[in-house]
């Protein structure tokens, strides 16, 4: 008996230094000494959650952050803007990710758990209406044009069903699956309401999958993200779209002030009141809005302006 | 004899080419498979093998191409691998053992045997979904690499099981008579003989098992497994993120730099693949010649 004690003993002890091992080798991979004083302070969780198409931005600062604050753990997962909601209001992460903003049946939820949340506006994103390069008849589409094409029992079979003395082709569509934010975005922009589509196009969650598939069918037209658009620049052509004021294509300066309409939205993060009330994460908020300007650009989304930057900062003082 | 020798050497012929036939058919089919499996390798290695280097092991993600790694990604699989292992081995062929050794075979072990062949077949997205109502929430261990390891440990089990009863049968009864024979006790027959005659057998189920377990990415994001991890899990109720999850989001990212790491990160994880099967393989070897 006592030898199988001695035994289990000897196990256990193997084990503990194991784990001490990896912890201690862990540990000193974390920390680097630079960083000022007052935020070196700073330890503990900070915990992102939430739209696959926010998380450029979010890994961005996750990845600067670390420079400032190298005790800080900042994790971002990707579980799409409704998933992140769902671990969100039910406490189980500080700031979700959402490039919508947020439900009222998300708003219920949030009053039935007793969370309250801080919507703060950090990008914006433009979706791209685009088309194969050797597409040479389309010069600009215009809002009702693409509601026509995408609404719900749309007759829109070739072209010309589309305008008179475009060619007598079959169109092909292409667009983000139904649960993906941009889908809500664009089906709510175009067709006056969220997740209002016209069935027959082909979906995939993967943009691009959808660039794939436009670059290889000249009949094709499709819409994504603009960062999708900005990476694919040549091998696809963006279509201007009007939305009243003239046809205007997607750029940096068209999305920033706001022309390109109504195809531009905002994206997000929600801060929670429990998040905000650690100071590692308010400190972390404050970073992502302070480097947002510069930040936001290198992972191919567009900065807002300078004022919204501000007023999102003043909320977030008073939260 | 001679009256049809004509007509037979005829017959002889047809079936003769109709087996050369068939033989180059099998050959056809293997060939092309690992033809598709071998232009696939190729294609990888081309566009991952330049990002390749000690860096890109060594580093956490980034959105710099240039300076994101997969150093978090690479130690989660690992954790996640070994905790795995450590609880889908030892339950996995203890469930065969029992099934095979010592349980009465009634209508309670065949209503078993019938639900882990069905359990077998369940997607790997409901394993996700009962790990994350049973361990992350109600067993409150949280999004972490624990839940994530008795998630697909539940997942394998099926497989660890079904091949190891298969091993346990193809040990001879003789063997388990001649040890019952002299004297010894159930438990001894099953654990010096059955158990060692069955091993290799039994690795090949959980070599094949983790082998899945390594590449399996929903029910891991199901259970809450984060895609952007700048530290390395210090125990086993860390939160982590795996390399297949790292892959999958740079894939979807929509510059090419990404596409090329996701490339390197596939290597990387076929590495890992490769040298797990390896141990697995030379372990396998080892106890069949100390069986001879």
């Amino acid at each position: 008996m006592s030898n199988y004690t001695s035994r289990l003993l000897f196990t256990a002890t193997i084990l503990m230094a194991g784990t001490i091992l990896l912890a201690s080798c862990s540990q000193e991979n974390t920390g680097s000494p630079t960083g000022s004083m007052a935020e070196n302070v700073l330890s503990g969780v900070v915990s992102l959650d939430g739209s696959s198409t926010v998380y450029p931005v979010s890994e961005a600062m996750a990845e600067e952050f670390r420079n400032v604050a190298p005790d800080v753990r900042v994790t971002v997962g990707v579980s799409g803007t409704g998933g992140g909601f769902k671990k969100f209001l039910a406490g189980e992460t500080d700031i979700n990710d959402a490039s919508r903003t947020i439900k009222d049946s998300e708003i219920a939820e949030a009053q039935a758990n007793g969370i309250s949340y801080l919507e703060l506006p950090v990008a914006y994103d433009g979706l791209s209406v685009v088309v194969n390069p050797s597409n040479t008849w389309v010069d600009y589409l215009t809002v009702d044009e693409l509601r026509m094409i995408w609404q719900p029992g749309s007759i829109v079979d070739s072209w010309d069903d589309i305008r008179a003395g475009w060619p007598e082709q079959p169109i092909r569509l292409y667009g983000p699956g139904t649960d993906s934010g941009t889908f809500d975005y664009f089906t709510e922009a175009v067709n006056g309401e969220s997740g209002a589509s016209r069935p027959d196009y082909t979906a995939s969650e993967d943009d691009n999958v959808l660039v794939q598939g436009i670059i290889g069918d000249e009949n094709s037209l499709g819409f994504f993200g603009f960062a999708y658009y900005k990476a694919n620049a040549g091998r696809v052509n963006v279509v201007p779209v009007d939305g009243g004021n003239g046809p205007i294509a997607p750029d940096e300066v068209t999305i920033n002030d706001g022309t390109y309409s109504p195809l531009s939205r905002p994206i997000y993060i929600y801060l929670s009141a429990s998040g905000a009330a650690k100071p590692q994460v308010r400190a972390f908020v404050e970073f992502y809005l302070d480097m947002a300007p510069s930040l936001v650009s290198e992972v191919g989304y567009i900065p807002l302006p300078e004022s919204d930057y501000i007023a999102a900062k003043a909320a977030l003082a008073n939260f | 004899m001679a009256f049809s020798s004509e007509r037979e050497k005829l017959n002889l012929r047809k079936r003769h080419a109709r087996a050369r036939g068939f033989a180059f058919l099998c050959a056809l089919v293997t060939w092309s498979s690992v033809l598709i499996l071998g232009i696939l390798l190729f294609q990888v290695c081309i566009d991952g093998f330049g990002w390749l280097d000690w860096e890109f092991i060594n580093s956490f993600p980034s959105r710099f191409p240039d300076r994101a790694g997969i150093k978090s990604a690479l130690v989660g699989t690992m954790w996640l691998i070994s905790l795995v292992a450590a609880i889908s081995i030892p339950v996995g062929v203890s469930t065969a053992l029992y099934l095979e050794e010592f349980a009465a075979k009634g209508r309670l072990s065949k209503l078993i045997e019938v639900n882990i062949a069905n359990l077998a077949g369940v997607p790997s997205i409901v394993y996700g979904i009962l790990g994350l109502a049973v361990f992350v929430r109600y067993f409150a261990l949280g999004r972490s690499l624990i839940s994530g390891a008795l998630t697909m440990s539940l997942l394998i089990l099926p497989i660890i099981i079904i091949a190891s009863r298969e091993a346990i049968r193809t040990v001879p009864m003789s063997i388990r008579y001649a040890a019952l024979s002299l004297g010894a006790t159930r438990w001894q027959t099953t654990w010096a003989h059955v158990l060692p005659a069955s091993f290799p057998g039994i690795m090949t189920g959980v070599i094949l098992s983790l082998s899945r377990a390594i590449g399996e990415t929903a029910p891991i994001i199901m259970i809450g497994a984060l895609t952007f991890v700048a530290f390395l899990p210090a125990g086993p109720m860390d939160s982590f993120t795996v390399l297949s999850i790292q892959i999958y989001n740079w894939v979807a990212r929509p510059q090419p730099e990404f596409h090329d790491l996701a490339a390197a990160g596939i290597i990387v994880l076929l590495a890992v693949l490769l040298l797990m099967n390896a141990t697995a393989i030379y372990i396998r070897s080892k106890t069949e010649r100390r069986l001879k």
